[in-house]
């Protein structure tokens, strides 16, 4: 039964988006995404400016039963026709992911349907099945707001972490980069807009852990080295003038992409040690619509003879499709859950590597 | 009732006079990363459940990194030690160091106090070791009892780190008996 065409509904709210989707899959064929629909907090949260967690929590409990008739509704399909609801169950928001839960165990005791327990992480980094087709196994940079790793993909459920970040995900050190800048939220989309008009040599901001021969990362320090090259512009200049907050937007950018393009061509090279060659590199995650950093990672991939994936910014940032697809392939393989599914704050994908250690000791910040 | 309050008033005066430390803060000028790793570290080996941390402090001034120089020393006493991300974007991270539960919360995003309840964080007050920064944001679920540390980093050393350590509410002594050991040493 689980060799046949599977139609399953996604549910996300394990952060600051309400989503619900439904994939269907026919063995042999590309999975078609048939309906997602992501209620996102954007414009409630720029009144604060930044992310509103409880606003987001309530609206989960709020919106979630709308975005799944809206995705049942816009698919053309009723409960009748699903062959399973999958729902991300963890990492995240202990809010979030609980109303989500609880509505999947709903929709599966009302219904009968098989319910799947995802993990948001994987649902990350398995989307490249969804968006083109990849295989496993593959490298997939996954980097967002709160997320920074690098993953050998060898299966729906098995993963190798081969490296990551020891403090902030690069999302997230665009986002207190622009507020250190006095730019807007969220801060990506604002430090790219305002680093075209910048010299990324101006300022000579650190690489940290660059001279590490691994895949551990770090960016908390860059940060801190922002907020000082921006006291020393203000202090000569008596205020921050327009170009040197450019300049200062570029240099910051420029550095997010060397440490990321550089570990990128660490952990191909360590791809192609243990899993021998004809890499494929995938990379998910918001970061990746940077068009700096994605343009440096398709040439690091071109000159490693790696195919070079990554899935449109709408599969990229949480939405349900990636959970429903991620369901998919945990059901073929007989994986399925009972109504005691837990929501699961922590969920590591791989708890098989040691911890990045942190920075005390060895002065990654200095 | 006039006698009462008169009563009360005498158990405060009594009560700051046995307690000297209460609400003045202890400062100390740490020189650099492994400095503040240190006292984490020294701190963190009189922290019970049940105490809590606020840190204070702008972008860059160090709290996420005392707080995970905390967590990873007390979870490396009994062995396993976890990567200690920031929790900016997750607002909660909880970990375990044997039989002691941390909590580590940033609430940067949030708006409200009214969202605390639905981070659970209040019952993690009384039950676990609880560091959390940007305190400003818990508003009237401030305790009353808690160690409040604010980093700063000073002007001319960017490497170096000004920490203010202000106990508030009763039974710190542990906590201020490993200070006095650290500004001694």
């Amino acid at each position: 039964m689980h060799e046949l065409e599977v139609t399953f509904l996604g549910i996300e709210s394990s952060c600051d988006d309400t989503a619900a989707a439904v994939v269907r899959h026919v063995p042999g064929q590309m999975p078609s995404i048939l309906s997602s629909v992501v209620m996102g907090q954007t414009e409630l949260h720029e009144a604060f400016g930044g992310v509103v967690p409880e606003i987001a929590a309530r609206a989960h409990a709020e919106k979630l039963d709308i975005a799944v008739e809206r995705a049942l509704r816009n698919a053309g399909l009723t409960l009748a026709a699903l062959d399973g609801v999958a729902v991300t169950a963890g990492p995240g928001l202990i809010g979030g992911v609980l109303a989500g839960v609880m509505l999947a165990k709903g929709i599966a005791a009302g219904t009968g349907l098989p319910l799947v327990g995802v993990n948001h992480l994987a649902a990350h980094a398995l989307t490249p099945g969804l968006s083109d087709g990849l295989e496993p196994p593959y490298l997939c940079l996954l980097v967002s707001g709160g997320h920074c790793q690098f993953l050998l993909v060898h299966g729906a459920e098995a993963f190798t972490r081969v490296g990551g970040t020891i403090d902030d995900a690069p999302g997230e050190a665009f986002d207190k980069t622009a507020r250190i800048l006095g730019l807007g939220q969220p801060g990506g989309p604002a430090i790219e807009a305002e680093a075209k008009a910048g010299d990324p040599n101006r300022f000579a901001l650190p690489r940290p852990l660059l001279d590490r021969p691994d895949c551990t990362m770090s960016f908390s320090g860059l940060k801190t080295a922002v907020l000082r090259a921006r006291d020393q512009a203000i202090a000569a200049a008596g205020g921050l003038r327009r170009a040197d907050r450019a300049d200062l937007a570029a240099s910051f950018q420029r550095a997010v992409r060397d440490v990321l393009s550089e570990k990128t061509r660490l952990a191909l090279r360590l791809y192609r040690d243990r899993l021998g060659d004809s890499p494929s590199l995938a990379v998910a995650g918001g970061v990746a619509a940077n068009a700096e950093i994605r343009a440096a990672l398709t040439e690091v991939a071109a000159e490693s003879g790696a195919r070079f994936v990554a899935p449109p910014l709408s599969l990229c940032t949480d939405n349900a499709a990636m959970v429903a697809w991620a369901g998919i392939e945990r059901f073929r393989q007989g994986g399925q859950d009972g109504l005691d599914l837990g929501a699961r704050p922590r969920w590591p994908l791989d708890r098989s590597q040691p911890a990045l250690l942190g920075s005390g000791r060895k002065g990654a910040k200095a | 009732m006039e006698g009462l309050a008169g009563v009360d008033d005498g158990v405060k005066t009594e009560a700051m006079i046995t307690r000297p430390s209460e609400a003045r803060p202890i400062v100390m000028t740490l020189e650099g990363p492994e400095a503040t790793a240190a006292l984490a570290e020294r701190l963190g080996g009189v922290l019970r459940s049940g105490d809590t941390l606020l840190l204070q402090g702008d972008i860059g001034a160090g709290k996420t990194h005392f707080a995970r120089a905390l967590i990873q020393s007390l979870q490396a006493r009994h062995g396993a030690v976890e990567d200690v991300p920031s929790p900016t974007f997750t607002i909660v991270q909880t970990y375990h160091a044997g039989p002691l539960e941390i909590w580590h919360a940033d609430l940067y995003r949030l708006a409200d106090p009214s969202e605390l309840a639905e981070l659970g964080l209040e019952g993690a007050l009384s039950q676990a070791l609880t560091l959390v920064e940007w305190p400003d944001r818990l508003g009237t679920m401030t305790p009353s009892r808690a160690l409040w540390m604010s980093f700063r980093i000073p002007p001319d050393r960017p490497e170096a780190r000004i920490v203010e350590i202000t106990p508030r509410g009763a039974g710190w002594e542990r906590v201020l008996g490993a200070l006095g050991a650290e500004a001694g040493s």
